[in-house]
């Protein structure tokens, strides 16, 4: 049995060893696992807690725009089409009707845009115009399954890609951008389409889109795989 | 203590729970601003993409590594989500173990202090060569004391404003927007840090067994009567 003396030095001797050893140190095998458990609580406080589906991120004016909003992607170069004309977005999983849309198709249907501020995980932040579709009008479309919890945002940048709960994706404004600062998405920014939301930090708007696929169980993704919170609702 | 004690006869002064949430607030803040530094590591400013930006001495400074927790900006920023907790609930032990104790009263520095409080600042800089009479702590004392607990909560306020700007867009507003809140949460970080070294400092310089107390409880030096 310990005395609360011993106690006191004890937790004092282990806590300083741990801090002298544990700058520069993610946690390794004995603590990360434990952190990114912590992860997974915040991100359920965020999802369940702390998100509200009907509240929207402020809006600016056009005049508000940054200069220069950073992009980024995982490819060596800027990731193009080869063939532009034949790209198509899929839209498959837990659907009644899976989709195969163009882009023609995405901008024929209702328009949504907004000026709203960029979150970057970094800390930065810019304001930019984005012309898109909501990804709840995607869904009247595809009608998604009962069983449906999730959706997963693949792109043709590598293997990047990121999973988004069900309420996150259908946020009003959760949209899919064709359209950057009233032109066309340029191919630094995702084009031919990105995902994007003011509620999310910039790692969760999977850009250079090619599926969206609903699912029953909770997708990874290319930066929450690594360690990221997943969630990362703002 | 309601009989006098004889000098250097020992005193009961800090209950476990003061002594407790002191030192785990020590070692959680202390991997709240080393993982936090990780953090700013990847946008060391504070201001818009394209500026202005605010006035800041550490603009573009990266922290040497043994300042930093986390490796990397994931690890940082899971280490400070994770130690938040703790760190969170100790704060509220304390709180709540000011309150129900009544201690509350021997620490908030209150607008009838101020007069003492110069008294004090006079003895410091020997103006005058009695030290005034005092309760539990000195009215500059009370003054630190209150002012770090405010720094806390401010610390919380603004934590949460730059986790969920959206969610508390209200609160980000409150401190000016996201970047302005960033830049409040990271100076709590300098006020901290200058406060523990003033701190630790006058502890072994004025009151040496003041230190002792603080991990047993007990209390044996010069300044008995102070409880």
């Amino acid at each position: 049995m310990i005395d609360r003396r011993g106690f006191v030095r004890l937790a004092a001797g282990a806590g300083a060893a741990s801090l002298a050893g544990a700058c520069g140190w993610d946690g390794g095998n004995t603590l990360r696992p434990g952190l990114l458990s912590v992860s997974r609580l915040n991100d359920w406080v965020g999802e369940k807690l702390l998100f509200s589906p009907a509240r929207l991120a402020r809006e600016y004016s056009p005049t508000e725009r940054s200069a220069h909003l950073p992009s980024y992607f995982i490819s060596r170069t800027t990731p193009v089409l080869e063939n532009p004309a034949a790209w198509r977005l899929r839209v498959d999983g837990l659907v009644r009707r899976p989709l195969e849309l163009s882009l023609d198709d995405l901008m024929r249907l209702q328009r949504t845009t907004y000026t709203v501020k960029h979150h970057c995980v970094e800390g930065w932040t810019a304001i930019a115009t984005w012309h898109g579709v909501a990804l709840s009008a995607i869904a009247q479309r595809c009608e998604p399954l009962p069983a449906a919890r999730y959706v997963h945002f693949k792109s043709f940048d590598a293997d990047y890609s990121n999973g988004w709960d069900l309420a996150s994706a259908m946020h009003p404004q959760t949209i899919l951008a064709y359209g950057m600062n009233d032109n066309p998405l340029p191919p630094a920014h995702g084009a031919p389409l990105r995902l994007y939301s003011p509620t999310k930090l910039g790692y969760k708007m999977t850009k250079y889109l090619v599926s969206m696929t609903f699912m029953e169980k909770r997708p990874g993704g290319y930066w929450e795989d690594q360690g990221y919170p997943w969630f990362a609702g703002i | 203590m309601s009989d006098l004690p004889s000098p250097n006869s020992p005193v009961k002064r800090h209950h476990w729970i003061v002594r407790l949430t002191h030192w785990s607030t020590f070692l959680l803040l202390a991997g709240m601003v080393t993982s936090g530094l990780q953090i700013y590591r990847a946008y060391a400013r504070f201001g818009e993409r394209g500026g202005p930006y605010y006035v800041n001495p550490f603009q573009d400074v990266t922290f040497p590594g043994w300042t930093r927790l986390g490796g990397w900006l994931a690890g940082g920023l899971n280490w400070h989500f994770a130690l938040m907790w703790p760190l969170g609930a100790v704060g509220l032990l304390y709180l709540s173990y000011l309150v129900a104790s009544g201690e509350w009263r021997s620490l908030l520095f209150r607008p009838r202090d101020i007069r003492g409080a110069i008294e004090m600042q006079k003895y410091y800089l020997r103006l005058r060569k009695d030290h005034p009479a005092q309760g539990k702590h000195n009215p500059l004392q009370k003054l630190a004391y209150t002012t770090i607990i405010l720094l806390g909560v401010l610390s919380v306020l603004t934590g949460f404003a730059i986790y969920k700007p959206v969610q508390f867009g209200w609160l980000t507003a409150l401190f000016g927007g996201f970047q302005a809140a960033r830049y409040w949460h990271f100076w709590a970080v300098w006020i901290f840090v200058g406060f523990t070294l003033v701190h630790v400092v006058l502890v072994f310089v004025v009151d040496a067994p003041s230190f002792r107390a603080m991990l047993t409880g007990w209390y044996r030096g010069r300044f008995p009567s102070h409880d």
